[in-house]
């Protein structure tokens, strides 16, 4: 049964050093929330990626040239067709597009045929060759809105207009920000890429236990490709937002080292106040598993308020402020960068990890010094 | 001891909330799963691979597209291929204008 007689004692105790300990659990809370931040970001990121990405084409093939990415043949198509197993083969003519007015890249996507309208498209896809279909973040950058134009300078630097027949709603912004749909050919046209030859092909594969096995037939008959497969691209992005690599590394690691100075400054000894409070304690006949009680009640309250507060704040900055002082890692210099809705999804399993490595070693911290302190003579321990 | 309970409470009060956020986010709702789907049929039309993340450079804007294998290879968290890149900044920001933008109205002549 928990005793409320030494619970007062102990935030009595903390009570007494409040400007100290008041100190102590912002710190500490505020460490927390840079590891909860990573953890929560990196798990909703991976999570979007993982749940949307299922969808994407089962094998993508390149071509390669001198080692880097060529235009691939049509006929490539063909060829991979012919495969057992294999469903469609798309080509697919897409790019990228600078604009130096906003320095902004666009990605141009070209799309051939009709297809039916989606519920997170406000307008329509391109019907004719002067539409274009664009994504939020695009829109917001420039402000067009649907049935205005786009002009963009083509690969002879020629006005090109297009009208905006659709703009993508803001929930697929991770998936569309800045994306500029355009028919094939016009896109076609636009780039200059010749009749004959496409940015990739998209297979699809109708046995999901098939795709690794015709994506080596793929780069054993079609040597200058490079097939990408759906699960090589799914787990691109589990190693990117794995907060174990990849860029959140850097800020997990800062603030673990952080909080293990802080540990080791607690670690280190404790004050000549302490000190003497146990020394006086032993006089009056408390045990040393007494004042270990005590120190270990003290500590939990600390680190457990720092744990719920650090957490909480983590929450708001990731799913209700989006992530402000992360974010700057993922733009760099991206001009146009997404405006999250991130998925408000949680790994418990991640979070009890951070309970693990910031409680129990601040709990071994404090109690080390303290039952150092109370397992020496008590006339010792008060005369320092 | 009222002391102890206004603590105990206060904590009590921060854990529950916390749990339950945790807790939402935890478990799966329905209307989330009809986002995704629609999520998912607009990476099956358009043949989606990536994440609209970073646009700063082509190997950023399609990580799971990039070169992996080059000599040189375009990667993120590649290493700087020359010292000189970590030092020479990117060029200043320019006014000329590729992409305009003009309501129909404004269009017209």
């Amino acid at each position: 049964m928990l005793n409320f007689k030494l619970l007062e004692y102990s935030l009595s105790s903390l009570w007494r050093r409040k400007e100290k300990n008041l100190a102590l659990v912002v710190v500490y809370a505020l460490v927390i929330a840079t590891l909860g931040s990573v953890l929560l970001l990196t798990h909703a990121l991976k999570t979007e990626a993982v749940m949307t990405l299922t969808a994407s084409p089962e094998i993508v093939v390149q071509r390669m040239l001198g080692g880097r990415h060529e235009l691939i043949p049509i006929d490539y198509a063909q060829t991979i067709a012919e495969f057992p197993g294999v469903g469609k083969v798309t080509p697919r003519v897409w790019g990228y597009y600078y604009d130096s007015l906003v320095k902004a890249n666009l990605t141009l996507v070209g799309l051939a045929g009709y297809h039916e309208q989606l519920e997170l498209l406000a307008g329509r896809f391109p019907q004719a060759p002067d539409e274009g279909v664009i994504g939020a973040g695009v829109a917001d950058a420039f402000g067009p809105q649907i049935g205005d134009l786009l002009v963009l300078e083509d690969s002879s630097k020629r006005r090109t207009e297009f009208h905006v027949s659709g703009i993508f709603r803001s929930q697929s912004n991770l998936l569309t920000n800045d994306l500029v749909v355009l028919q094939e050919g016009a896109l076609r046209d636009f780039f200059g890429i010749p009749d004959g030859f496409a940015t990739d092909l998209t297979v699809q594969v109708f046995n999901p236990r098939e795709i690794d096995t015709i994506a080596r037939k793929i780069a054993y008959f079609l040597p200058d490709s490079r097939p990408i497969t759906r699960d090589e691209l799914l787990h691109t992005y589990d190693s990117l937002f794995n907060w174990r690599s990849g860029m959140m590394l850097a800020v997990f690691m800062s603030a673990l080292m952080a909080f293990l100075i802080l540990a080791w400054d607690r670690a280190t000894g404790i004050s000549a106040e302490e000190k003497r409070e146990i020394g006086i304690l032993k006089a009056l006949g408390w045990e040393t598993s007494h004042i270990l009680g005590a120190k270990l009640r003290e500590a939990l309250l600390i680190s457990l308020t720092a744990f719920i507060v650090g957490l909480l704040l983590a929450w708001l900055h990731v799913f209700v402020l989006g992530a402000p002082v992360l974010m700057p890692l993922l733009k760099g210099w991206s001009v146009l960068f997404p405006t999250f809705d991130l998925p408000r999804v949680i790994d418990l399993y991640q979070l009890a990890i951070l309970g693990f490595v910031t409680i129990v070693p601040y709990l071994a911290c404090t109690l080390i010094p303290a039952w150092k302190a109370a397992s020496s003579d008590p006339d010792d321990v008060m005369r320092g | 001891m009222i002391r102890s309970l206004v603590c105990l409470s206060l904590m009590g009060a921060g854990a529950l909330v916390l749990v339950a956020l945790l807790w939402q986010g935890h478990v799966s709702r329905p209307h989330e799963e009809v986002l995704w789907q629609q999520k998912r049929d607009l990476v099956a039309v358009l043949g989606i691979t990536d994440l609209s993340l970073s646009s700063e450079a082509r190997y950023t804007r399609h990580v799971s597209q990039a070169d992996l294998f080059s000599a040189f290879q375009d990667f993120p968290a590649a290493f700087e291929h020359f010292p000189t890149g970590s030092v020479i900044p990117p060029r200043p920001a320019g006014v000329s204008g590729r992409v305009i933008f003009e309501s129909q109205q404004q269009a017209r002549p």
